[in-house]
């Protein structure tokens, strides 16, 4: 069975959807922000485990009205009795002070409290940890320019750059608006959306750079829409395997891992409808044609 | 596509053999050949702690320690000075400017300039000197102040691993870090925070005599024990630097717990000189800034060892000898990143992160097999063959695995079939228009090729940046990651078309698979 969807019809309508939804993120980016995490915004995260089942999430918030911590954050964590708390001091200022919080929040609460996790970071690593998660993306963003553009034309590479930052961007708008922790393994799962996206990209790219030789008759947003009703069903398998085994990351794989299988789903998601909806039409705004490929051979 | 030379299979199943055996080494401990995949932090439990070594101080301590010699050499030549001024990084020195040039040649002189080093790694000095009107300007160089700091970084990490050797830690890892930094990963500590206690004390022990008038050449210092104000004099008699051994002991008389230290020769006669001049006064022992016990002088001690006591616990006793065995840190130390994880939760870790692994690998071979019947078979012997590979190449390399990096094999589960998908779906598109099943398989593999490669050439450029740009778990990702890309290509081109090619070159199967 091959499908026939009339993609092109559609690529109108999806592409102001798209326009709408980049738009949007950008706003929320712009205004509201992102919610970093310690990894980004310096300070100290405490991952506990409360013995007394019994204590209630507002008791460990005013066991916590301590000034010198800052603003303080805490939330359940997945079971009952596991808290995240987060805080501005750096815990590291002084030595002994994860110890002294420890017997406060005991005496306090009057249950045992155990620090599974404790992860602070300083005002001065936590910057060089954005500026290398941002140098990161950028500079997978230029290889992945550079490797298409060597495979393909300068266009396809641009088709995919524009379906990249598509990705990113809407990813990032979501974690905004939900103000969902965005910290390193985010960044990380940014990156393999950039690989996947790329991965999903490039497939369909591979089709149409074939169908432009085959067929020298048909306009380019035919060749696409030929090219992605070809590809269609491996698309979908692809995500679909792959979001099968994400899903029971997010869902089975334990607290530390859920902002990162999330992330991934969103990107997931996004990457194939931007591979079929963003990057293809592209191609026909820069007006690319049979000739675009054959000039570059005769070179 | 479809035809292999014999040479080509045996290396195929030899090349998979050899990836299962040493994903078995897992299993049990062996002892020929000792690898065997390395739990993270986050998984075994442990601390990941980042110092930062701040090189001010010593800056002015160095400074400091030129004052006299530049002195010297100025009254030793006849040039006149006034106005001779020290700040935290430079010395200004008021000299007329007829000597000026004279002063020039002798601080830059090659040979015997105490003063000055000249570095010879560089081929720098270490201190620059430049003159504004009357005014000479002293202060480190860059190569100056890049070999104090490379020197005191050095010593630090020496001090550093003899006191977590001493902690009797296993399996430590102490690394440098950039040019200020020292990374250390301790696995499986139960007590975090004494450790950093440990490692964040400079631990800069004097014995200094404690003087009667508040003048110069003295300052004020806190007893720890009781808050008491002390005069102490800044004249150190003996340092930590004379010391060559010491041990937390029970007091015999009191049953308190003390340090028992012993100095070096030079260290024994100054002690025994000065406690022989000042019977009767008090000795203070000073550890970074604060007393820790200021007794008095009873008689002279001349044998070397003495004790310090200062209402310690045991487990302050015992750290105390242990900063004292392992000296000074020449500048100090504060940690900027910390991160630890206790051992339940990384087991915790482990469990759900194997668990969702299981499921996740269920699921899309179930998947597989109900789309592609006899070949989601094949794909998924190949994708069990894929895992398998990649542990026996994590085990090779004997890399770390970490939380993050089990979510890499679980995304390289999903994104593995990706290579057979593309290649059935394409066969698929073949066989529309080829009448021999054969040829279409043929051209479905090679047609694909391309696509396959050009895919997950991406994603190893994602990996690749990850690798280099991201820190501890997240680097364990881009490995699982980048090694999955690598046994996935294998798995799908080698060993899933081997496999296909014995189901179609036999013929009579292939109606079962639908596709």
């Amino acid at each position: 069975m091959n499908s026939k969807i009339n993609f092109s019809k559609l690529f109108k309508v999806a592409n102001i959807f798209s326009l709408i939804a980049v738009l949007i993120s950008i706003l929320f980016l712009f205004f509201k922000g992102l919610n970093y995490g310690v990894d980004f915004k310096g300070g100290t995260l405490l991952e506990v485990r409360i013995e007394n089942k019994n204590i209630q999430i507002q008791d460990i918030r005013s066991s916590l009205n301590i000034p010198e911590l800052g603003d303080v954050n805490v939330k359940e964590f997945g079971k009952v009795g596991d808290f995240l708390i987060k805080f501005e001091k750096d815990a590291n200022e002084n030595k002994k002070f994860i110890t002294e919080l420890k017997i406060i929040i005991s005496k306090k609460i009057g249950s045992a409290v155990n620090f599974r996790r404790v992860e602070s970071v300083g005002p001065k690593v936590s910057s060089e940890l954005l500026k290398q998660g941002l140098t990161a993306i950028a500079l997978a963003l230029g290889a992945m320019l550079f490797y298409i553009w060597i495979r393909f034309e300068w266009q396809f590479s641009l088709g995919a750059i524009v379906a990249l930052i598509h990705d990113i961007v809407i990813t990032l708008g979501i974690f905004s608006i939900l103000s969902f922790e965005v910290n390193l393994s985010i960044v990380a799962a940014v990156l393999t959306i950039v690989g996947y996206s790329m991965n999903d990209t490039v497939v369909i790219f591979d089709r149409i750079r074939e169908n432009l030789l085959k067929y020298s008759k048909i306009k380019t947003n035919e060749i696409a829409d030929i090219s992605v009703n070809e590809t269609l069903s491996r698309t979908i398998i692809t995500s679909l395997t792959t979001l099968l085994a994400l899903f029971s990351i997010f869902i089975l794989g334990g607290e530390i891992l859920k902002g990162f299988s999330f992330a991934m789903i969103l990107g997931v998601i996004i990457g194939t409808y931007s591979s079929i909806f963003v990057a293809s039409p592209v191609l026909n705004y820069f007006k690319v044609t049979q000739e675009t490929l054959l000039k570059d051979e005769d070179i | 596509m479809l035809s292999f030379t014999k040479i080509k299979v045996i290396s195929i199943y030899l090349i998979l053999l050899l990836a299962i055996f040493f994903a078995t080494l897992n299993l049990k401990t062996n002892n020929l050949i000792d690898k065997k995949v390395n739990l993270g932090l986050d998984l075994m439990g442990g601390s990941y702690i980042l110092l930062e070594i701040d090189t001010k101080p010593l800056v002015n301590q160095k400074l400091q320690s030129k004052v006299i010699p530049i002195k010297k050499l100025l009254n030793k030549n006849k040039i006149n000075f006034k106005d001779f001024k020290i700040s935290n990084t430079n010395i200004s020195i008021t000299i007329d400017k007829d000597k000026q040039n004279k002063f020039k040649n002798l601080f830059f002189k090659q040979q015997e300039n105490t003063i000055n080093n000249f570095i010879t790694e560089y081929n720098k000095f270490e201190l620059d000197l430049e003159f504004n009107q009357n005014k000479a300007l002293i202060q480190f160089s860059n190569f100056g102040l890049i070999s104090l700091n490379n020197a005191a970084l050095k010593q630090s990490i020496e001090i550093i691993r003899k006191r977590i050797d001493d902690l009797g830690t296993k399996e430590p890892t102490i690394l440098q870090r950039g040019d200020k930094r020292i990374l250390v990963e301790l696995p499986g500590i139960d007590n975090p925070e004494r450790v950093k206690e440990l490692l964040g004390k400079t631990a800069q022990l004097t014995f200094r005599l404690v003087s009667e008038d508040d003048g110069f050449g003295s300052e004020k210092l806190i007893l720890s024990d009781n808050n008491e104000e002390l005069i102490v004099s800044k004249r150190v008699v003996v340092s930590g630097d004379n010391l060559v051994d010491a041990q937390p002991q029970f007091d015999n008389q009191s049953n308190q717990p003390i340090v028992r230290f012993t100095l070096d020769r030079l260290g024994a006669q100054k002690f025994g000189k000065i406690t022989t001049e000042n019977v009767g006064r008090r000795l203070a022992i000073v550890l970074d800034n604060s007393v820790i016990s200021a007794p008095q002088i009873r008689e002279s001690i001349t044998g070397g060892t003495g004790t310090i006591s200062g209402g310690f616990s045991f487990q302050e006793s015992t750290d105390l000898a242990l900063l004292l065995r392992s000296g000074s840190l020449p500048a100090p130390i504060n940690i900027v990143e910390e991160r630890t994880v206790g051992p339940d939760l990384g087991k915790d870790s482990i469990d759900a992160g194997i668990f969702s692994l299981v499921i996740g690998f269920i699921l899309v071979i179930l998947f597989m097999f109900i789309k592609y019947k006899i070949f989601g078979l094949v794909s998924n012997v190949s994708l069990i063959a894929n895992l398998l590979m990649m542990v026996g190449i994590l085990t090779m390399l004997e890399a770390t695995l970490t939380l993050p990096g089990i979510a890499g094999i679980i995304l390289t589960v999903g994104m593995a079939v990706d290579s057979n998908v593309l290649i059935y779906e394409r066969i698929k598109e073949e066989l529309k228009t080829e009448k021999s099943i054969i040829h279409a398989f043929d051209t479905g593999y090679n047609k694909a090729k391309i696509t396959v490669i050009d895919a997950n050439v991406t994603t190893l450029i994602a990996a690749a940046i990850l690798f280099i740009f991201g820190s501890g778990p997240v680097k364990g990702f881009a490995v699982t990651l980048g090694i999955g890309i690598v046994t996935t290509l294998f798995s799908a081109y080698f060993l899933a078309r081997h496999l296909t090619s014995i189901i179609v070159l036999n013929g009579k199967n292939w109606r079962f698979f639908n596709l």
